[in-house]
Formats: C-alpha cells, structure tokens, sequence
C-alpha cells in the first residue's frame, strides 16, 4: 500500500518534470536516461556523476537520472513509461527483476529508444546490450580470494548475502563456489541473507558468530550487508577474530576499515560504470556503434569492451581497497 | 482467582514464549544461556518501545503506521545534527531525538483529533511524508559510522548493572508507562476513549484529545527510538527499519491488544514484542533454510492471533451466561 502510493507519486513527479523540461531543452540534445534501482543510494549517486562527466565529454548530451524511491520492479516500470512518454533516445537501466521489466522496455525499442541495461541486468530481449561491472566470475574470485588473503592457514568463512532472490548476489555467489578449489583449506560453512536491512543483517551476522564459534570471516556482497555485519563483530567484540570483507561502497565502510573489523573490501568503480553506460548508450543512439556478438565499443577515458554471444560485457576488475587507500576514496563515493 | 491468572491472556504467552525457548534449545541449546538471552532482549528493546506506544494508539481505536518512519526522520535528523556538532552532549540529542519524535506524534494527533480523519489515512500519509522528508534533508545519502562520534555511538551500549543502556530504556519504559496506564487520569482515558467512546464522552472524557495525547505519546517513544536505532546499527539511511511498523503491530496483535480498542496492557504489549524478538533472533541460529524463515515467522503470528481470538470469544460468552443467570 505505502509503496504504491510513494511509487505513483513519484511517477507523477517525473512526469511533471518531464513537462517543464521538454519545452526549456534545445531539441537537438541527445537525451539519456540512467534509471537506477532506487534513488538514495550512494553507489546510483556515484554512477549519476559519471554519466554526467561522459555527458559533458561527449557534448550535446542530457543526463535524466531517475529511478523510484524503493527497490521495486513495478516502481521502475513507471519510470520508464514515463520516460518513454517523454521521448528520451536512450534507456540505461540498472533492473530490480530480470524479467519484469522486458515489456515495457520492449515497447521502448518498438518506438525507436535505444535500450542498455548494466549493473544488474534483463533478460536479453528486453535490452541491445548489458554492460556488467566486471564480470561474475571475476567477482565470485575476488569475494573469495578477500577472506583467503587474510587466512594463509585457511579457515571456515559464511556468507552474508541480500534477499534469497537477488540475482546478483546469487550468481556471484555460484560463480565463488566454482572456484573453491583454488583455495585450499577454506571452508564455507553456511549461507545466510539479511534481505539488505540493516537491523536483518546485524542478527544474522551475530547468528553466525555464535553458531560457528570458530568462524574467521563473513563475506557480505551487498553494502548494507557488509556494514551491519562490520558492526555486529565490533559489538561482539571479535575484531580480529572474524574478518567481515566482501563488496561495499568506501564512504560506507571507512568505519569499518578503521576499527579494524574489515581488513579490506572491493567494489568496481560506481563513477567508472556510470560513465562507461552513457558512453555506451550515446554510440549505440547515435548509431556509431552496433549492439551485436564481437562488437568492440569504446568507452572514452576506461578503454573499451567486447560484446560476448549475449550481447553482454565486462568493464573491469573490482577494485579493492584497503587501510591504504580508503583515506582517498571515502570522500568519492 | 488462580484459574482466571492461568487463562489470562498474559499467562498464556509466557507459556508460549518458554514453549518456544525449549523447542530452539533443543535444536541450538546455547541461545537460552543468560548473556544471549540479555542479548536478545537488547535486540528487542526498539520493537518494545514501540509496541509500547502503539499499544496506547490502539487502545483508543487509532492506529499509528507512521512510528518505523517516525523512528528513520527523527534518526536521521539527529545523525545529521551529531555530524554537524560532534561534541554535543548525549542529553541534549535525547531531547532534540525525544521532541522531534513527539511533535511528529502530535502531527498525527491533530489530523486525528481536529480534523477527524481516520487514524489509518492520516498515518499512512503522514508515514509516507517522514520518508520523503528523510529523503529532502540528506539527499538520499547516508550517515555512516565513521562520520558519527563515539559519544553517540557509545551510549546505548554503555553497560550499567549488566545491562546495556538500551535494554535499560526499555525496562524503564515498561516500568513507568505500567503505572501511567494503570494509576493515572491520562491511562484510564486511554482505556475509556478506546473501551466505549460514548460511555467516555458522558464521563467527560474528550475522546479526540485523548487520541491526541495517544499519538503524541507513540510519537515521542517513536523519536527517542530513532536515536538508539540509528546509534546502535551506526548507520542512518532513508529506508532503516522499513516496515517494521508491521513489526509493531504485530507484536502489540500477539500481545493481546484488541485493534477494536479498549482492551491491553504494557506487560502484553512487552511479551507481544520479546515473542517476535525470540522468532527474529532465533531464527538465524536454528538452521532452518532462510526460504522457510518468511513463512514461519508469518505462521508464529496468525497462530497467536488466532489463540488470541479464541481467548477472547470464550470471554465474551460467559459474560453474557452470568448475565443470564442474573436475570
């Protein structure tokens, strides 16, 4: 009831938006919209700032940056009708359900938008191309590979993840049990879910303290995850006994990083993703580039990507960041 | 005497609540030791306070919604405030966190009492606009534990007797709001307002203010509320403690609060919640499969409320046999 509520509100608001903002425009502007899972969120925030730095690059280009206000597929199906009420030529989305959305971003297509999908993605035929972060198996490796570096004599690691549907977290989650053998001696004893609430997160993190009272790390691949757990062992009194890493944003985990409950974390870069989308999404509208299998796109400033069979794409490595670095980085983002 | 103390709502959920400590013993035998236990009930002070307030909204008849956005405005609004002046002194963020959430409750209590809009609209609303305002002061941003200072991170932990200052907040809540509502004007109105408002208002009680001082009470346990929460996750973000006014009603519904008004106690809106809290808290640690989790925690609370109903419906007919028999 409230969602729908606040959702249509919303809705009603970019609507109203859209109409004082059609008219001021200059019609030649490329207008791309980069429709986020919910607005509020630091990562979206980030990506925001890098589409507009892509926009001011390229020249004759509008960043629309909206999403709804909860992390809902119906809410950001009203989104983009309204986006497509208003004409925009391209759609980066960064989707709440993978097949939720492909109708509306169909009918998208049928009117001529030009339609990505990148960070979390849709089914292939409701977008031209997806652009991941960095690629799944990559990230399954790096969750991993975070705990191990810090257990050189192995030990047992849990992981802490969103919802049990969050399709990100799930592959990424698959694609770390595949490479298990690679690091000996560590072992995950259980997998549990804080559906991304903080107060969610916190117990289950202090469950898995006390039914593995051995535990060495917490892997959390989600930002709300990661934090509620950092403060759960800090509670607990067990920094240095459990190592919370896994993906989290700096600005967010700076306190963590301090007091020493995560020894270190990664994330891709929010503003790299961002940027790379709209550079994407503007060669794909402007017809410089073609969204099928073996097309090379340039993305400016961080190089440049190589669409697979699924028309989908990898940009880079996650960056991880530590005691050393996070000085620097929690004022970014 | 004794049997109407066994069959007493508040009885009956203690013995559910040791029945329920003995099945997760046998499958995790370490969460009925003393410091877990304390522990929970730590984990569950928030849900107390609030149930505590909402006991007294439903009371009269009213039902408040807004109390979780309640809870995220006036957190957010005090982690800005620690953000902007570190070294204010904690007593002074109660007050700013404990007056913002009752001004929001009075928000709530005049829409109700003035303009005699249903409690379920105008909370809905108003619980909608606190999310929005949360969203309008920090830009969707969070507060986060590093830009937080330790005196404001470190007071509901601070342990006095044992005890965190947390659960200790929740003690003295259920302690004086006990004799608030069983000892003063103010607790029999609620009681009154809610039992038999026309009966209420030829013993010149005024129904509407009565529900206003519900809300405001509800609002103020709200805000005091959201400072602890916020502080003790050390983080503040639009959407913390979302739907958890469910949460809420749920325990003041398990607690033997009637949502037809007139009928509860803070002891049963203290048992409603720690019932909840057990489940929340014990679930993680029992090993059952996480897609099972949702179901059986939905399961705990219509069964409850059903025992609930049952209870009172017994009630209401061997009223209506002594009348009977009266005549």
């Amino acid at each position: 009831m409230k969602r729908r509520t606040f959702t249509k509100l919303t809705a009603g608001l970019s609507v109203a938006a859209s109409l004082f903002g059609t008219s001021a425009l200059a019609q030649d502007n490329m207008r791309i919209a980069l429709v986020v899972k919910a607005l509020g969120i630091g990562f979206f925030e980030a990506a925001a700032e890098g589409a507009e730095e892509a926009a001011k690059e390229l020249g004759g280009v509008e960043i629309i940056y909206t999403g709804p206000t909860d992390t809902t597929a119906e809410g950001q199906i009203e989104v983009i009708n309204a986006l497509i009420a208003q004409g925009v030529d391209a759609i980066a989305v960064s989707a709440n359900d993978t097949d939720a959305l492909v109708p509306t971003l169909k009918k998208a297509m049928q009117r001529g938008i030009t339609v990505i999908s990148w960070d979390s993605g849709v089914a292939e035929e409701g977008r031209q191309m997806h652009l991941n972060p960095s690629s799944n198996a990559l990230i399954g490796n790096m969750i991993i590979k975070l705990a191990a570096d810090h257990l050189p004599d192995g030990g047992d690691v849990a992981v802490l993840s969103a919802t049990t549907t969050s399709t990100n977290q799930n592959i990424w989650i698959e694609e770390m049990t595949k490479v298990m053998g690679n690091y000996p001696g560590i072992n995950v004893v259980s997998t549990v879910y804080g559906d991304d609430l903080a107060d969610k997160s916190y117990r289950e993190a202090q469950g898995l303290m006390q039914s593995f009272p051995d535990l060495d790390a917490i892997i959390a691949p989600t930002s709300v995850g990661i934090v509620a757990a950092a403060q759960a062992v800090a509670d607990a009194g067990k920094i240095g006994e459990v190592n919370v890493t896994g993906l989290g944003l700096p600005s967010e985990m700076a306190g963590a990083i301090e007091s020493g409950a995560s020894q270190s974390f990664a994330i891709w870069n929010p503003i790299d993703l961002g940027y790379s989308a709209a550079m994407i999404a503007h060669a794909l509208a402007s017809g410089a580039a073609m969204a099928e299998p073996g097309a090379e796109i340039s993305i400016g400033r961080v190089g440049s990507i190589t669409l697979d069979d699924t028309n989908a794409a990898a940009m880079a490595d996650p960056f991880v960041y530590d005691a050393s670095n996070i000085e620097q980085f929690k004022s970014i983002f | 005497m004794l049997k109407r103390l066994i069959s007493s709502r508040e009885a009956l959920l203690v013995g559910a609540i040791a029945v329920l400590l003995v099945l997760i013993s046998s499958r995790f035998p370490g969460f009925v030791a003393p410091s877990n236990l304390a522990n929970v009930f730590n984990d569950t002070s928030p849900l107390i306070l609030l149930a505590i307030g909402q006991m007294i909204v439903i009371l009269t008849k009213c039902i408040d919604l807004s109390v979780a956005a309640n809870l995220a405005l006036t957190g957010m609004v005090v982690s800005m405030v620690n953000v902007v002046a570190p070294d204010l002194p904690i007593v002074v963020i109660l007050v700013i966190a404990t007056g913002l959430g009752t001004l929001l409750g009075m928000f709530n209590g005049i829409l109700v009492w003035k303009l005699a809009i249903p409690p379920i609209v105008v909370t809905l609303g108003t619980m909608t606009i606190f999310r929005g305002f949360i969203f309008l002061l920090s830009d969707g941003k969070w507060v986060n534990s590093h830009e937080m200072s330790e005196g404001f991170k470190a007071f509901p932990r601070a342990e006095v007797l044992g005890l965190p200052v947390l659960s200790w907040i929740a003690i003295i809540a259920v302690i004086l709001f006990s004799v608030v509502m069983a000892r003063t004007t103010l607790g029999r109105a609620f009681y009154a307002a809610g039992g038999n408002p026309h009966a209420a208002t030829y013993a010149g009680i005024n129904v509407g203010r009565t529900q206003f001082w519900a809300f405001t009470i509800s609002g103020a346990l709200a805000g005091l509320t959201g400072y602890l929460w916020v502080s003790r996750f050390a983080v503040a973000y639009v959407d913390i403690a979302g739907g958890f006014e469910l949460d809420v009603v749920a325990a003041c519904v398990i607690g033997g609060v009637s949502i037809m008004g007139g009928i509860g106690t803070v002891v049963g809106a203290l048992l409603g919640a720690l019932f909840l809290g057990i489940i929340k808290n014990a679930l993680p640690v029992v090993d059952i499969s996480p897609f099972w989790q949702l179901a059986i925690s939905g399961a705990a609370i219509i069964i409850a409320v059903a025992l609930n109903a049952q209870a009172n419906r017994k009630k209401g007919r061997i009223i209506l046999k002594r009348a009977e028999h009266a005549t």
